[in-house]
């Protein structure tokens, strides 16, 4: 199989679906392919923010580590993810622990780099802030659904 | 038309608060036949009479199933029957999951919580069509692992080549392998075409609005997407009202209903 270049991958995710291939470019200057076994982390809560990865392949689990309960999933996330937005927004330190639940390949970015090149571009730094605004109101709505405790109430069934 | 006194002939602890029962006649004779999706009224005597879902799987014959959580006084009753007890029992009711509009086309089941039970027959009576499917996905949504229904029987359908199936739970602890998210959340990643598919779906009302449209937005047309109202009812036989909307009785018409039918009332706060 030939090996494919970032941007080509970084297309076919749906945060970076449509960009313009220059833009994709641009993008994937800031992004190196990676890989990590089940049970490494990808991102440690209280670490420095600098990157964050999308998942081309496995499931990362976002958890908070909880004084003798062991860690507390909060959400799996799965191919085509975005995983971290801390990158984005001082002081750039990760809120979560993020461990991959199996192997899994994912693509680095360097959220300085990025951030760099939204600064100089105007028009792909909103473009990506849409992206991943919509990215962030989707995990949210998830994130509301899941707080309802819907299973919990008498219903279905 | 008064209940069929049926005796449990086995009971299984589904998870805390679920029940699986099995009910066979008392006088001996066969249990009714019935098709995937519809409903008996369960009588626990003295207590009272509620809707409930059958589970089991409507080619093998044998008991009745019914999978059942204690959320009130008669659902608790009917959880507490054991082998040798008697409940009560009419029935069937009600309408049926269409499978064979799936023939040809993916089948797409999405439960949440006790929502698999009345599921369970669509995925034995899929398993037993699935070379006429084109392909047969099962999304489940629960509380936590300990509240999903069926997990032997889950698990094997994890492992089965036939069937893609993704679990989610809103809660879990480091030592879950499976999603952690609302079952919306993997419909997106899930394989099926959406302009060749019909959905089934079953769980708490508000998630089956986010269900139906994570399955609309995905592509999917409103005809080829079913669910099962499960609104209260008491006579099962279109004499109360209790469960009408519109010129619409859930306990005839339903509860396994198109959604492009009933979209409109669905929305309906009360009912
Ligand atoms: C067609 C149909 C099929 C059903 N299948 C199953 C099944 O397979 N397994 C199962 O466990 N339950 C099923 N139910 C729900 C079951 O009928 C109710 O849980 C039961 O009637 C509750 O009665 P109760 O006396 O135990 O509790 P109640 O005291 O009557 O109710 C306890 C709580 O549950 C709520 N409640 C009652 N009925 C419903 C309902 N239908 N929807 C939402 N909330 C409700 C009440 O508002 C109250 O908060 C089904 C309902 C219908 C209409
Ligand atoms: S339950 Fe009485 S009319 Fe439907």
């Amino acid at each position: 199989m030939p090996t494919r270049t970032i941007d080509q991958v970084l297309a076919e995710l749906p945060t970076f679906a449509g960009l313009e291939p220059a833009y994709l470019e641009l993008i994937s200057g800031c992004g190196a392919n990676g890989g990590f076994e089940a049970g490494e982390y990808l991102a440690r809560e209280g670490d420095r923010a600098d990157s964050f990865f999308a998942i081309r392949h496995g499931r990362v689990a976002l958890e908070v580590a909880a004084p003798g309960k062991g860690p507390l999933l909060i959400t799996t996330l799965g191919e085509g993810a975005v995983v971290g937005w801390s990158w984005l927004f001082p002081p750039y330190r990760w809120s979560f622990d993020a461990r991959a639940m199996e192997p899994t390949r994912v693509i680095a970015f360097d959220g300085a780099c990025l951030r760099g090149k939204c600064e100089e571009d105007k028009a792909l730094g909103y473009e990506l802030m849409r992206r991943f605004a919509s990215n962030m109101l989707d995990r949210l709505q998830a994130t509301r659904l899941q707080l309802l405790d819907l299973y919990g109430e008498p219903a279905a069934g | 038309m008064t209940p069929r006194p049926f005796q449990v002939s086995a009971s299984r602890r589904e998870t805390e608060d679920s029940w699986t029962l099995a009910l066979e006649p008392a006088d001996g004779g066969a249990a009714p036949a019935f098709l995937p999706g519809q409903f008996n009224m369960i009588y626990a005597f003295g207590v009272g009479e509620v809707p409930i879902s059958i589970s089991g799987d409507p080619a093998a014959g044998g008991p009745l199933e019914h999978t059942v959580r204690a959320v009130g006084p008669v659902s608790a009753a009917i959880c507490r029957a054991r082998p040798g007890d008697q409940l009560g029992v009419r029935g069937p009711f009600g309408s049926s999951w269409p499978l064979a509009a799936a023939e040809g086309r993916h089948a797409v089941v999405v439960a949440g919580g006790v929502g698999l039970a009345p599921l369970r027959p669509v995925v034995l009576g899929a398993l037993a069509m699935r070379q006429r499917l084109e392909g047969l996905v099962l999304l489940c949504g629960g509380r936590s692992p300990a509240d999903l229904l069926f997990g032997p029987e889950l698990e094997g359908w994890e492992e089965d080549p036939r069937l893609d199936v993704g679990v989610t739970v809103d809660s879990a602890g480091g030592e879950w392998r499976g999603h952690v998210g609302v079952v919306t959340t993997l419909i997106d990643g899930a394989a099926f075409d959406p302009a060749r598919a019909v959905a089934f779906v079953v769980g708490p009302e508000v998630m089956m609005r986010f269900t139906v449209e994570a399955l609309l937005a995905r592509g999917m047309d409103a005809a080829d997407v079913y669910i099962s109202i499960e609104r209260n009812m008491k006579c099962a036989v279109t004499q109360c009202g209790r469960c009408q909307f519109g010129p619409t009785f859930a306990c005839r018409e339903g509860p396994v209903m198109r959604f492009a039918e009933i979209e409109r009332f669905f929305r309906v706060r009360e009912l």
